[in-house]
């Protein structure tokens, strides 16, 4: 235990003293036309944005409409969030999972190690991984059978069933051996851990302010050595647990905390959206570039709506670190920064 | 100011009265214009409909553009002589219940949806440049119905209420008339960002109030028409949305339209009720056109089933003022009309 408080000590210092720094601003640029969208195919609020390592991008996008049925024993929904792929120059290649089950309030979209695709759905409640040719490979949660007309009120203290049965998930990751983490999220406010072959393992968090406790856990990263990475954008933080959830570390510095993206290697950096709120464009908006101890290197953006603005970032791809994919839920678009 | 207290004073006994879904206008002695209505003027491929026909609008080609509420709403596009050309935005993640369609001065196309609650600009081939306001959550489920009944809540700089209505002055300033939940006109920079507002969530009487401004337009000298539909008025606010003067002998503002070009008319509804009630027919229906000091120079139409009848004109384009493209709620219908050109005689005072 003392060894712990020794570690934990100089972090919370480093993480205290970035709070106060005047991070450098970053020079990017936005790619016109980043995606090339078909004359029948619109996006909707931009809940993922992900590239593959041949580049291929996918976007998890709400598109509105979906549906309840009437006259029926219940009420039943379906529709209203698609995910599409464009290749590496943005071209239109193909939508994936046409009329799925799980699709309807598009969260986030990643892609794993194996360039597997793994879907998050806010309101069906599900991970869906798709394998590289598109087939399901592993579900996790499941949609309810109806929906509630009108909606529920939001209930519990956010901390879950310990099942795989989730609340407004928001994100996916994994670590080096595959063990899987899902933010689970914005009804919930937990983090959710799995093995490989998505056996549940734990979860941890719940509603709160404390450490390891969550206003909502937005987007999560796991570092090469298993540490999990979590946006708690409502707390304004970055909170650090090692690998079976214990607190280690937060990042206070960053405002309201909404997408994260670790680059792949050895020694990555973390970008960290201080996304705006969906109703104001005059606060907040824009990325942090930081290094894993929670120095902040740079920053850049802010919120607006023409290129170069962000319109509540969602989701981050740092596969390249200085040419990033930002999903905009405001904007209902995705930009390719390069950054210089 | 005599002229505005007089209105004001008879304002208020209308106000006073029992809400009445329809109004005779006071102003008398307008004369008619004469005006016949192009036969059969869209023409749709077989197996395509319009539904509920509320917008309309022209670019500079005269390409025609309809915002209509079909099974989903949808925004179809016709050339100059109404022959079906594409339609645009097909399951667009704004599209909901369609209220406004209007163009800009560089053919971009802008929809307002009063069921998503956005406003979206689209370059003239159809790709989404920008959205103002947003829709609200499906995650979050049903939402409650907007409105007093359920009390409004404060109106949000960047959120929407119901739409009604877009225009644009000179420099390329926004503007948006929100609408039936709030009861505001909002000005915003060319780049979407929060100007001004004139109203509030809560409807009101006074100059600088609304309640439900149902359509607005901007003229060339930046001032801003608002069709103040539930106060049986039209009110023009200068640039900063301050108000200038009110309308009130018109009978209700349902639609108003700025024509194009160095002199400009502004085109005034005064709409049939939807529902037709008995004797709506009679005293209401009638579009006015008048100069942009209020002087009122003619009157046209009738209510009717048929064209060339109007059936609640919900909106105009007037770019060319002797070409009226109307779009109408209750006849699914979009109607072509050319009108006598009118002499400059004035035929009475808007007021």
């Amino acid at each position: 235990m003392k060894h712990l408080m020794q570690t934990l000590l100089p972090l919370a210092l480093i993480a205290a003293i970035a709070a106060n720094a005047q991070a450098p601003e970053i020079r990017f640029d936005s790619a016109p036309n980043a995606l090339q969208l078909p004359a029948n195919i619109y996006l909707g609020e931009v809940g993922g944005v992900a590239t593959n390592s041949r580049g291929d991008i996918f976007v998890y996008t709400r598109t509105g409409h979906p549906t309840i049925t009437i006259g029926t024993a219940r009420p039943f929904a379906h529709g209203g969030s698609r995910l599409f792929e464009f290749d590496r120059n943005g071209k239109y290649v193909r939508e994936i999972g046409k009329d799925s089950y799980g699709f309807m309030f598009a969260a986030q979209v990643r892609v794993d190690p194996s360039d597997n695709i793994w879907v998050v759905d806010q309101m069906t409640n599900m991970v869906m991984k798709f394998d590289p040719q598109y087939h399901v490979a592993m579900l996790l949660g499941r949609k309810a059978e109806n929906v509630a007309v009108p909606a529920r009120t939001q209930q519990g203290n956010g901390a879950g069933q310990p099942t795989d049965l989730f609340n407004r998930p928001t994100d996916v990751a994994w670590d080096a051996a595959g063990n899987i983490f899902v933010a689970d999220g914005l009804g919930n406010a937990r983090i959710v851990k799995f093995d490989k072959d998505g056996k549940f393992v734990k979860s941890w968090g719940k509603k709160g302010t404390a450490n390891g406790e969550f206003a909502n856990v937005r987007s999560i990263a796991v570092d090469p050595q298993g540490n999990v990475y979590a946006a708690d954008g409502g707390n304004k933080r970055v909170q650090v647990f090692d690998n079976d959830g214990n607190f280690k570390t937060a990042f206070t510095n960053v405002g309201n905390a909404q997408a994260l993206c670790m680059t792949k290697g050895s020694s990555p950096v973390l970008y960290v959206s201080n996304s705006n709120p969906p109703d104001d464009i005059d606060r907040d908006g824009e990325i942090y570039k930081m290094s894993l101890d929670g120095t902040m290197t740079g920053k850049f953006g802010r919120a607006g709506k023409v290129l170069k603005e962000f319109g509540t970032v969602n989701a981050i791809d740092c596969r390249n670190e200085n040419t990033l994919y930002v999903a905009e839920i405001g904007n209902l678009r995705v930009q390719k920064l390069v950054l210089h | 100011m005599k002229r505005v207290l007089t209105s004001s004073a008879a304002l208020m006994m209308l106000a006073a009265a029992p809400a009445f879904p329809q109004q005779k206008a006071t102003i008398e002695h307008v004369p008619g214009i004469e005006f016949s209505s192009v036969k059969n003027f869209l023409k749709l491929p077989p197996g395509e409909y319009l539904g509920e026909s509320v917008a309309v609008a022209t670019n500079s080609k005269g390409h025609v553009f309809v915002y209509h509420r079909s099974a989903n709403t949808r925004l179809f596009e016709f050339d100059q002589n109404g022959n079906f050309i594409k339609e645009i935005g097909a399951g667009y993640y704004g599209f909901e219940f369609a209220h406004s369609v209007r163009v800009d001065k560089d053919d971009n196309i802008w929809t307002v949806d009063e069921g998503t609650n956005m406003v979206t600009k689209f370059s003239p081939d159809g790709k989404v440049l920008m959205v103002l306001g947003r829709r609200p959550p499906a995650v979050q489920g049903a939402v409650a119905f907007p409105g007093p009944q359920n009390g409004n809540a404060p109106a949000q700089k960047y959120i929407f209420c119901r739409p009604t209505d877009v225009g644009w002055d000179p420099q390329g300033n926004i503007f948006v008339s929100d609408g039936y939940c709030n009861n505001r006109v909002v000005k915003y920079d060319k780049n979407g960002r929060f100007l001004a507002q004139a109203g509030s969530e809560k409807p009101g009487k006074a100059l600088g109030e609304f309640n439900l401004p149902h359509g607005m337009q901007v003229d060339g000298q930046g001032n801003v028409w608002v069709a103040d539909r539930s106060n049986i008025r039209y009110q023009v606010l200068d640039n900063n949305l301050k108000p200038i003067r009110e309308i009130t002998n018109l009978g209700v503002g349902w639609t108003v339209c700025i024509s194009a070009g160095p002199h400009q008319y502004a085109f005034l509804s005064n709409s049939n009720p939807n529902g037709n009630q008995p004797g709506s027919w009679d005293i209401t229906g009638e579009i006015y056109k008048a100069e942009l000091d209020g002087t009122v120079l003619g009157r046209f139409g009738h209510p009717g089933k048929l064209a060339p009848g109007f059936q609640v004109v919900h909106m105009m384009d007037c770019r060319n003022p002797n070409e009226i493209v109307v779009g109408e709620i209750e006849s699914w219908r979009v109607q072509k009309l050319i009108l006598q050109p009118t002499s400059t005689k004035a035929a009475g005072a808007a007021q």
